[in-house]
């Protein structure tokens, strides 16, 4: 049975997005019976690109998949670069971690308060500094350059990439290489970046083209921080998707192959990038200039990676001050009184998303986590070291855009008669679920000493039994994290729950998104709470039940493993 | 005569070769008694431990081995390791850490021994018998590192091995605790009258194993 667990992992992973594939592109190019489509046709694509305003979306959708991905990296390599080993350091680590299990669409909500021309950085200098007694007229965020949409992805992904680089560096030996360097008298960034960075970055290349696909597709957070007339093409697409005039699901159909077309562009140019910057790399590596007077760029760094900290911090206390607000005039910095009026009103519509985000979450992450434990102890009976293609599977769900799928895997669900069913959806999650479980547990799984198997086995012990009382019990903290960070995930979904599900399971993700175009802070605030307390309860859980249930036992508290 | 009891009682390694990637680690022939110790002896790198993982049953599968393991008469290759009855400690103690040391040493011993009460008895026995009584529900944490080993022991011999495997096990002692642990441990084995193979590159575990020697330094 053990041996069926891959299979049955990559059957759950890549067989929505195949068959989704499939069927997105038979629409695209006409066929689709159900709908009157029986020839094969380019139709569809010649209206695509008549469509006015579709070079912008391109445009839009490329630029914030490859800018918000640079500006990160840049970030994450000068932060590494300045301050690994030293206390600022330890604290910004501290202070990212939590703000990774954030949905996204929390943080942007948090960044459209804090950036709106109403916000709180203009009413922090309003009106003595600025001299405005009404919010300037800027159309921040939406602006139609997609300025904000960028800001926002870009503080967001920059806790992902430092995290997954900071698990990459044991795997370089990043620090004695560093410190070869600074000994041969090199500057202590210019030390990273010969040294360590460019066999570091080959770790955490998959991520970050995870990461510029996500940015390039994205549609939650461009609803709510992206432009609005063109949107990018995700947004677009969804519109069309959603509209009652079911011929343009075709043409959706054909965006949709479009956008798999425009994340492959992004992608492709992105390694165009890494030729070029390979090749300045070895250029300058042999000059012998050593780059010693850097302390302007490492204060440089730590000013801007806590500025893009505070603004995520800000932004939530944002979220929170709204949810509590009374009346609350522009320009003062907090309201004249705090109400729980807004609350109130709304926890009784809260219930039904509430249990759904929650009951879908739990159910996801539990199905996701047995299926990644069977895999896992399978990897470890068979004794082969999963290699780069396994790899490289489990991050295919994070690099092929959302929407290319979903659409066609709606449209196949509705044929099978699973449209709005629950296994439907949850199988359109775990989709994204099960690579996340996956990565989360892989590392400490791996790392498990294989002697506790050894010596258990010499005491007559069978591989259940062991794997059993021995290996789950050891390794319940990452297992219990791994399911956290499954069940955050799953809180997270915008795409597949609202194609997926339809209006049927409306979660805290879908309400809040939808709430955004209205305007009501007060109710998006408390939306937003909502989406973060949820990852939020699952972490502390996840760190909680381990320590009771290991309470008297000093060898398994965390610092200690 | 003597030569057909002594291949049907005790531990028969007979012409087992393990190589890595086409180059052969080691070669080796050996007849270990019942109460006997033999010492392989050996520089790191030589291949010692990976010969107790192949007798022990969890060979990694890079490597490749040749020849037969007998055990009172039996070819024990085939069997997986958990049904070999052969007994291994190791350098670390390797006490699971999210057991008490009675929970440590139930897991450990034989499961032909049952019954709730009949169990936690022979388990308080063994611990008596180490001289740590009222250990039972301690953290294996708060241990000293002796009484980690002599818990490590005993919960091998309760599992009732018909052989013993000892990776260097004092190599991570305080030399005051070595010459006491060694002989102590030695004691313990030698009576329950099972083969025990030792390996070690310590020159004073072999003198004092005092049987059949196997120096794979000076082998190749």
């Amino acid at each position: 049975m053990l041996h069926f667990a891959p299979i049955l992992a990559i059957a759950l992973m890549l067989g929505p997005i195949l068959f989704g594939l499939a069927g997105s592109l038979a629409p695209a190019f006409g066929y689709l019976p159900a709908l009157g489509g029986q020839d094969v046709t380019l139709e569809h694509f010649s209206r695509l690109v008549q469509i006015p305003g579709l070079t912008q979306s391109i445009w839009l959708s490329l630029s914030s998949g490859l800018i918000t991905t640079l500006l990160s990296l840049i970030l994450v390599v000068m932060l590494i670069s300045a301050w690994s080993g030293t206390r600022f350091f330890a604290m910004v680590q501290v202070l990212i971690s939590p703000l990774l299990s954030i949905p996204h669409a929390a943080t942007a909500f948090g960044l459209a308060f804090l950036l709106a021309p109403s916000g709180w950085l203009v009413r922090f200098v309003s009106p003595h500094l600025s001299g405005w007694t009404r919010p300037p007229d800027w159309l921040f965020p939406n602006d139609p350059q997609g300025l904000a949409l960028i800001a926002g992805l870009a503080t967001k992904e920059l806790p992902f990439l430092l995290l997954v680089t900071l698990a990459a560096l044991p795997q370089v030996d990043a620090l004695r290489n560093a410190r070869v360097a600074q000994t041969l008298g090199y500057g202590p960034m210019a030390s990273w970046i010969f040294a360590v960075w460019p066999r570091l970055y080959r770790q955490i290349r998959l991520p970050i083209f995870a990461v510029i696909a996500y940015a390039s597709s994205v549609v939650d957070v461009a609803l709510i921080l992206g432009p609005t007339n063109p949107p990018t093409l995700a947004v677009q697409l969804v519109r069309w998707m959603s509209d009652p005039d079911l011929q343009l699901r075709f043409l959706a159909s054909a965006g949709a192959m479009l956008q798999l077309c425009v994340t492959l562009c992004a992608l492709g140019l992105w390694w165009l990038g890494e030729k070029l910057v390979a090749f300045v790399f070895i250029l300058s590596v042999g000059s012998g200039r050593r780059f010693k007077k850097d302390i302007l760029w490492r204060w440089i760094s730590a000013g801007l990676v806590l500025a893009v900290i505070l603004s995520l911090l800000l932004g939530l206390i944002g979220l929170l001050v709204w949810s509590f607000a009374g009346f609350w005039r522009f320009p003062e910095s907090l309201p004249q009184a705090f109400t729980l009026k807004s609350w109130i009103k709304q926890i009784p519509m809260l219930a039904d998303p509430l249990l759904n985000s929650i009951g879908i979450g739990v159910l996801a992450a539990l199905i996701a986590l047995v299926i990644t434990t069977l895999c896992l102890e399978q990897e470890t009976r068979a004794g082969h070291k999963a290699g780069r293609g396994a790899l490289t599977l489990l991050y295919i769900p994070l690099i092929i855009p959302q929407v290319a799928f979903l659409f066609g895997l709606q449209l196949l669900f509705l044929l099978l008669g699973w449209e709005h069913s629950a296994f439907g959806l949850l199988l359109a999650h775990l989709v994204f679920v099960l690579p996340y479980v996956f990565l989360s547990l892989g590392d400490p799984w791996r790392h498990f000493d294989p002697r506790y198997g050894q010596v258990a086995a010499s005491l007559g012990g069978t591989p259940w039994a062991f794997f059993f009382h021995i290996r789950l019990p050891l390794l319940l903290r990452p297992i219990m994290t791994a399911a956290a960070v499954g069940f955050a995930v799953s809180i997270g979904q915008y795409l597949a729950t609202i194609l997926i599900g339809g209006g049927r399971w409306e979660t805290i993700t879908t309400e809040a998104v939808a709430l955004s175009s209205g305007g009501n802070r007060r109710i998006i605030g408390i939306y937003a709470i909502m989406q973060m307390l949820l990852p939020f309860l699952g972490f502390a859980l996840a760190m909680a039940l381990p320590a009771f249930l290991h309470r008297h036992r000093r060898d398994m508290r965390p610092n200690t493993h | 005569m003597q030569k057909e009891s002594l291949s049907a009682c005790g531990l028969f390694l007979d012409r087992i070769t393990v190589s890595l990637a086409e180059k052969q680690l080691l070669s080796v022939s050996l007849t270990i008694n019942p109460g006997e110790i033999a010492t392989v002896m050996g520089p790191s790198g030589s291949g010692k431990s990976t010969l107790l993982a192949y007798i022990g049953g969890f060979l990694a599968p890079e490597f490749t081995a040749t020849g037969q393991v007998l055990l009172d008469g039996e070819d024990i290759c085939t069997r997986p390791a958990h049904e070999r009855k052969i007994g291994i400690l190791f350098q670390d103690p390797l006490l699971f850490p999210h057991l008490s040391v009675g929970q440590n040493l139930l897991f450990g011993l034989d499961k032909d021994i049952k019954g709730k009460q009949m169990r936690k008895e022979r388990v308080c026995d063994a611990l008596q018998d180490i001289n740590l009584g009222d250990f039972f529900d301690r953290d294996p944490a708060t241990l000293s590192g002796g009484q980690k080993a002599r818990v490590a022991l005993a919960r091998i011999l309760l599992s009732q091995p018909k052989a013993l495997l000892l990776d260097e096990p004092f190599s991570k002692l305080d030399a005051s605790l070595r010459a006491q642990m060694r002989q102590w441990v030695f004691d313990k084995a030698k009576a329950q009258g099972i083969p025990i193979l030792l390996v070690t590159h310590d020159q004073d575990d072999a003198k004092t194993a005092n049987g059949p020697l196997i120096d794979l330094g000076q082998q190749s």
